[in-house]
């Protein structure tokens, strides 16, 4: 189970045993524009499956973040709270948004592929 | 109602704007390159906006007409050069505001820039007023393409001459293409700039000259940070029919004379206010860290008593942070005093500020 994947909200997830790190798409920065803030949720708390759990704000308008899984946060990516245009640069790569150690791995069985999730954002580009 | 669209529509689309629907206009917030560059490029170089939606009302009279506006309008009309413009107000008999304007005086009469969300209300108000008798036209043959930033006087005179030797708030008529365009050094972004009023036939293709010279077409997005950090007020944010000039801080919009002796819609308030105060004041915030708290933002203060709202805030790109512009009570606007924005449901620290947020340095190559 290390295959890259997607959520409707427009997260991607990368499991590696029961732990996983989560970011926002690059289609979604690109809906985004210009992020300027980011905020993250604390180290150690607990998120639920698709609960908020962050925020970014660009230029235009704030947008929460949800968790694609449940789960323990283990660590947070404090580089893209100091420079939140790193989210634009790189968000699936090096701007990933936090580390999880997953409650329940099922919960990854009802997300989206690659190529499922591209289809996914064509059909709801806006 | 069918979507209207600019003489640069199809130009916006060439540039892959991102559009939004504004006052009914097809209108692009952005192009490819984003708000933040966008923003940058204009006060760096020279950025090109369409702000064709927005009103060009003419009104054709002579000295009675300029009698007849002093008494909506809380200027000296009568000491305004020719081709001079101001900025004012448009209010009702409470001093609430209808709309923020700029209006020109012409050798023929007055034209007004207005609003695009108010402008056809603005016509109503008006020819109500002025009793039909004057002609008026809210002009849609023409289009209005603002170029702003430190660039634009250099580019904008390569294509029409003598366009460098206007001050500021001072337009004048000049040729193009054997038409008559109308260019006023002004603009609302806290750079130096100009509006050109030019027919649509010729917008296109006159705003691709300006590409060719080298600048490049800006967003409504960037036009509203830009404005933001210039600490310039937004009609439907800062400025409403629940607002006066007075409360919004634009005292110095009115002419002193009319101050003193009155004598147009809205002033026995206005004098009132001036006297007595007012209850709430237009104010710059700038929040502490990164948090952006826009508008509708409840304010607080020490003691966690609700004292305001933000009217607009957002990412400034120019001074790396966040910026925003709100009202509250007159007791505590002073500048420094400590408040509390409300955000997602959590207290953030904020300070009152002086406007503008961003100060032009007018220093050449001094902004990187």
């Amino acid at each position: 189970m290390s295959e890259v994947k997607f959520s409707k909200d427009h997260e991607w997830i990368l499991p590696d045993g029961d732990e996983a790190t989560v970011g926002i798409t690059k289609h979604a920065t690109e809906m985004l524009g210009d992020i300027v803030f980011a905020e993250l949720p604390d180290k150690g708390s607990n998120v639920e499956k698709d609960g908020t759990a962050g925020v970014v704000e660009s230029t235009k308008a704030a947008s929460d973040v949800y968790t694609p899984v449940s789960g323990e946060v283990l660590d947070i990516n404090q580089i893209i709270v100091d420079d939140p245009s790193k989210i634009n640069e790189d968000p699936e790569g090096s701007a990933w948004f936090f580390k999880l150690k997953m409650k329940d791995v099922s919960e990854l069985e009802s997300l989206m592929n690659k190529d499922e999730y591209d289809k996914f954002a064509k059909e709801n580009a806006s | 109602m069918e979507i209207k669209k600019t003489s640069l529509n199809k130009l916006h689309q060439e540039n892959k704007a991102k559009f939004v629907e504004f006052a009914g206009y097809e209108m692009p917030i952005q192009y490819s390159k984003g708000i933040v560059e966008e923003h940058k490029l204009t006060r760096s170089h020279s950025g090109i906006f369409d702000v064709s939606h927005m009103g060009q009302l003419f009104i054709y009279g002579d000295k009675t007409l300029t009698e007849d506006l002093e008494k909506i309008f809380p200027l000296n009309l009568k000491n305004l050069n020719i081709n001079s413009s101001k900025y004012t107000f448009l209010m009702n008999e409470d001093a609430g505001i209808y709309d923020d304007l700029i209006i020109t005086k012409l050798d023929e009469g007055y034209l007004i820039i207005l609003n695009a969300a108010c402008k056809d209300n603005d016509y109503k108000i008006l020819s109500n007023l002025l009793e039909n008798k004057y002609k008026m036209n809210l002009d849609d043959k023409r289009s209005l393409i603002a170029i702003q930033g430190p660039k634009s006087v250099e580019i904008l005179d390569s294509i029409i001459n003598g366009v460098s030797e206007l001050s500021f708030m001072i337009g004048n008529w000049f040729e193009y293409e054997n038409q008559k365009i109308f260019v006023t050094r002004s603009g609302y972004t806290g750079e130096d700039g100009f509006e050109i009023s030019i027919i649509n036939d010729l917008a296109e293709e006159f705003t691709r000259k300006l590409m060719d010279s080298g600048a490049q077409l800006v967003g409504l997005g960037a036009r509203d940070t830009l404005r933001l950090e210039a600490g310039l007020c937004l009609y439907g944010h800062e400025l409403g029919v629940d607002k006066t000039p007075i409360e919004a801080n634009l005292k110095w919009a009115i002419s002193k004379d009319r101050i003193v002796n009155g004598g147009f819609i809205g002033s026995d308030k206005i004098m009132r206010q001036i006297s007595e105060g007012t209850k709430q004041i237009r104010v710059g915030i700038k929040p502490e860290g990164r948090l952006i708290a826009r508008e509708k933002t409840k304010i607080f203060n020490e003691t966690e008593l609700v004292i305001g709202e933000i009217t607009s805030g957002t990412f400034g790109p120019s001074v790396s942070g966040p910026v925003a512009m709100g009202y509250v009570e007159k007791e505590f606007s002073k500048k420094d005093t400590k408040v509390f924005l409300e955000v997602r449901g959590k207290k953030y620290p904020a300070n009152i500020c002086g406007l503008p947020f961003y100060k032009k340095s007018y220093v050449k190559g001094a902004i990187k």
